[in-house]
């Protein structure tokens, strides 16, 4: 036994609250979720069948699970507007996360440059407008790119366009959105690691004759990759599921699998094909969140 | 104003070790032969996953005594440190406090302190807080609490720091405070983690003597680990010199040095020239030993006879001579003198002394220290001249492991 | 001091500066038309505090704003409960049955899209039959903020010194009260940011509480967007201002209190 094994059992009592929390409020409702998303949609309310009747005992749980089935799923794979948004949600992520690298990273570079004791203070700037409200930044910029909004004012008066450029509803608004909101979530990890790298290895690098920009992409950039990558993952994996951005700042043509869930739960009252949409969303998730965890896993071990 | 430290012990409240028959608490003479040592070590292991940290480990430990564990890092004696304060429980063993076995005695439960290496003092309490921790745990009343906490605050010398946080003391105020917590509530025996550690080396020197004067005042029981050998023969009055979770050799300071009880004591304390070779013959309390490098070596029998034929000799650096010719007939009266023959390899000036590596004709490298005893020293050799590097056998000890 | 091979840009200076600009730009404009006498949002009226008056006469706003902030209040202070609960669990209870489930649990939620969160917590209010309402917005606000809360303690116990836990116990503390006595005071901060991060995100959550809220009891979120939805409104910029100001103070007190609380090396730095 050590003092670990000492402080072990008491902790662990501690966790029992917790514990039970989750398993009620987190465990038990996505199997609800599993659970309905192979369900039939009623016109009842709640809108399913079958439903789990607890006063009515096994016999009815059973009965209820004969019933079940994967129509729901058959839907999202032949439904051309459930594949579409499948896709859009991908590849919506995937072009906001590059476009965040691009804004991030000299932005991050710019912070682990900064004189020792500046830094901390650019930190917090960059993490105050993560604690303001996310619906109120997206608002904002609805205030800015609306057709008579600062955005086009400004244009209008630099001569750079004649007439007022529609902005909202449109895609180039939600990235816009997407990269404001998520900005922090990229920096911040970057900085994390850009800010750890050891000064005298640029100077070796000059010392062995390396220019400035020469030794940024042979020395900073090489090591900064796993900050890259935790940032990247970790606007990614949201990003994924986003629906308030695209759905204030988007148009209507098409739609991320956010949106798609929530206009089958919201307006079509289909709560088994909402959930199965979840479902859906979630086995999207699965393999860049494997990979962010190996990642995770490959720089603890590095750091030992 | 530190001495009532002691004194006074039978009125100031005492903290409640009851537990633990109250005789052992007083500090008794040491070395009375037929008493139970304070603490005695049976047969303890430990293992972290099949890594055996101590490695049945036995030893006995006296009331009043100051004692070093010294060891190389990773030898297990933090481990061991760790085990005698309850944070580890031993796999294997008995640990007897006062003839009672505490193994299985929770930390908090023990007549034992700790300092620890890196202080651990708790940064939101103040100086006078931490101090009165461990009294008010012990359910101290207030007033005895304040007269304690003085008491030891003027011991450690922190008058008009009792305020101060942590963070607002320097490393050595920081390592007094430490102190005075862990002494404050008299512990049967105080453990040592490493305790100068963090202070420079100036620091260092004279906090080693406080340690001692205050021991010997409180006559208290410390155990202090280190793996600073000059640290340990400093302050001990016996060592342990641990290796691979084995005690290595328990022994006054002189006699590690002098006396150490195999070639990797040897090697580990101070500095040493080894010739291995074997035993040729053996007369007059002397023995011949046939030695690869150093030809044939004469040295005086130990107190125990030699019993392997394979052996090494030691020779300390500052015990082998050098001189141009070879000793004079009677500088080492009628002793048969061993002479190794050799060219000045380098000559490494130290201050104090400086040290000749002698590289004998047959290649080996010997080591002589010479005091430098005045400014300016006639007796210096220069690279490359031929020396004669010489010792009697009684400076040479012949160590059969 | 600066050193030849380290010194900033004018590229890094610039990246700097329009990275900050960016994130601010959009907020300081809302604050300033907030102000606008205007009731055409693009069109500069002169300063007025007209919206702000607005808002408070508008009876169902404050209803909402009221909701949102007892919901904030009682979900981040359980949640804070919970999740530093669940901290020591993760970082002091060793290996446990369940462990592994557990961790998963808490950090699901971090990466999982508030769209299934708040239609799964939804699901089995519907089953287990709950009147939607205050108390399942709490909830479900409860559990997703207590995972963060989690992940910020738990961070704060791993990083901190076990040895001082150890000296504790040396000196007399059994192991709760070790915890009582040096680790709960030492992870203060950190529970306080863990506070102030459920709170924030509570009153800043749309998607979780349209999901589980019922009838009548819309979160200011909830109306903020419906609004939105429809065009821009002065009032909202007003809303939306107050809002920031009260995170803002939220930010200064705690920073103030972690300063103040002046042991070093702690701060309550976000996340």
């Amino acid at each position: 036994m050590s003092t670990r094994r000492i402080f072990a059992q008491p902790a662990r009592y501690a966790a029992i609250a917790p514990y039970l929390w989750m398993v009620l409020f987190f465990l038990v409702p996505f199997g609800f979720v599993l659970k309905i998303s192979l369900s039939q949609t009623a016109i009842a309310q709640p809108p399913y069948l079958p439903v789990f009747d607890f006063a009515e005992g096994w016999a009815a749980i059973t009965a209820a699970f004969s019933q079940l089935s994967l129509d729901n799923f058959g839907l999202l794979a032949s439904d051309s507007l459930y594949i579409s948004s499948y896709l859009r949600s991908v590849v919506v992520a995937v072009i906001s996360t590059l476009m965040l690298l691009l804004i991030g990273y000299p932005v991050a570079y710019g912070m682990a440059r900064l004189p020792q004791r500046w830094q901390p203070i650019a930190m917090m700037l960059v993490i105050v407008p993560f604690w303001t409200s996310f619906l109120i930044r997206i608002y904002a910029w609805i205030n800015i790119l609306q057709h008579d909004g600062l955005l086009n004012k400004v244009l209008l008066a630099l001569h750079v366009v004649s007439t007022p450029v529609v902005w909202l509803s449109t895609d180039t608004a939600m990235y816009i959105g997407i990269v404001y909101s998520y900005l922090p979530f990229m920096i911040l990890p970057l900085y994390a690691t850009l800010s750890k790298l050891d000064a005298s290895l640029l100077e070796a690098a000059a010392d062995l004759g390396a220019s400035p920009r020469r030794a940024f992409w042979l020395v900073t950039f090489p090591l900064s990759l796993p900050g890259v990558g935790a940032g990247a993952l970790l606007c990614f994996i949201p990003i994924l599921g986003e629906f308030v951005i695209p759905d204030l700042l988007a148009g209507s043509g098409s739609m991320m699998i956010g949106q798609t869930l929530w206009l089958e739960f919201f307006t079509n009252k289909d709560w088994p094909v909402a959930a199965a949409a979840a479902v859906a969303l979630l086995v999207l998730l699965v393999p860049p969140l494997v990979l962010y965890d190996r990642l995770q896993r490959r720089t603890l071990e590095s750091a030992k | 104003m530190t001495a009532q430290a002691n004194g006074k012990t039978g009125e100031s409240p005492e903290i409640d070790t009851a537990k633990i028959d109250s005789a052992v608490a007083q500090a008794m003479p040491a070395r009375s032969a037929d008493d139970m040592p304070l603490l005695r070590i049976e047969g303890v292991s430990k293992k972290f996953g099949t890594f055996p940290a101590v490695d049945g480990l036995s030893l006995d430990i006296r009331t009043g005594e100051f004692f070093a564990l010294l060891g190389p890092s990773g030898c297990g004696k933090t481990t061991l440190l760790r085990m005698l304060a309850g944070f580890e429980t031993p796999d294997e063993g008995r640990i007897l406090l006062g003839g009672r076995d505490i193994a299985p005695v929770l930390p908090h439960e023990r007549p034992v302190n700790m300092m620890f290496q890196n202080y651990a003092l708790f940064p939101h309490l103040s100086v006078r807080d931490n101090i009165a921790f461990g009294l008010k745990r012990a359910g101290m009343a207030r007033a005895a609490i304040d007269t304690r906490v003085a008491e030891m605050v003027a011991l450690v010398k922190l008058d008009g720091m009792e305020k101060r946080k942590p963070d607002q003391l320097s490393g050595g105020q920081k390592q007094r405070v430490a102190l005075a917590r862990s002494l404050a509530r008299r512990p049967k025996v105080l453990l040592l983690d490493e305790p100068l550690a963090a202070l420079d080396k100036k620091l260092r020197e004279s906090t080693q003597l406080e340690l001692m004067e205050l021991q010997r005042r409180l006559g208290m029981t410390f155990i202090v680990v280190t793996h600073d050998q000059e640290e340990a023969m400093t302050m001990a009055n016996r060592i342990g010199v641990m290796d691979a979770g084995r005690l290595q050799q328990v022994a006054t300071p002189r006699d590690l040095y002098e006396a150490p009880a195999s070639r990797w004591v040897a090697e580990f304390v101070g500095d040493v020239n080894l010739f291995n070779g074997d035993v040729t013959s053996r007369d007059h309390r002397r023995l011949t030993i046939a030695t690869r490098d150093g030809g044939a070596i004469v040295v005086s029998e130990p107190r125990e006879p030699v019993t392997r034929t394979v052996v090494s000799v030691a020779i300390r650096p500052e015990k082998v001579k050098m001189s141009r010719r070879g000793p004079a007939p009677d500088a080492a009266g009628s002793q048969a003198i061993n002479r190794l023959e050799g060219v000045v390899a380098d000559v490494s000036y130290l201050g104090g002394s400086t040290v000749y590596k002698v590289k004998l004709d047959s290649g080996a490298v010997v080591r002589s220290s010479v005091a430098n005893t005045a400014r300016f020293d006639t007796d210096t050799y220069d690279a490359g001249q031929r020396v004669v590097a010489w010792f009697t056998p009684d400076d040479c000890v012949v160590l059969e492991r | 001091m600066a050193r030849q091979v380290n010194r900033m840009s004018a590229f890094n200076v610039t990246s700097l500066a329009l990275g900050l600009a960016f994130l601010y730009l959009p907020i300081v404009i809302l604050v300033i038309y907030s102000f606008n006498a205007s009731r055409l949002v693009t069109v500069w009226g002169g300063w007025s505090l007209r919206w702000y008056f607005e808002f408070f006469n508008d009876r169902a706003m404050l209803d909402a704003a009221w909701m949102s902030l007892r919901v904030a209040a009682v979900s981040a202070t359980i949640a804070t409960l919970l999740g530093t609960l669940a901290a020591v669990g993760l970082a002091r209870g060793e290996r446990f049955r369940g462990r592994a489930l557990f961790s998963g649990m808490l950090y699901a939620p971090l990466v999982m899209p508030e769209v299934i969160s708040g239609l799964s917590l939804l699901l089995l209010f519907v089953a287990l039959n709950a009147e939607r309402g205050f108390w399942t917005v709490t909830i479900a606000h409860t559990t997703l903020t207590m995972c963060f809360v989690t992940v910020v303690v738990q961070s704060r116990l791993a990083s901190l010194d076990r040895s001082l836990e150890e000296a504790a116990m040396d000196l007399g503390c059994n192991p709760v009260q070790a915890f009582i006595r040096v680790t709960l005071p030492l992870i203060v901060p950190a529970i306080a940011a863990g506070w102030m991060l459920a709170f924030t995100l509570s009153l800043d959550d749309v998607v979780i509480a349209s999901f589980t809220t019922g009838p009548g009891s819309a979160t200011l979120p909830i109306r903020i967007y419906s609004e939105v939805r429809l065009g821009v409104k002065p009032e909202i910029n007003a809303i939306c201002t107050m809002v920031i100001a009260l995170i803002a103070v939220l930010i200064v007190i705690a920073s103030l209190a972690s300063k103040l609380s002046s042991t070093q090396g702690e701060s309550a730095a976000p996340l």
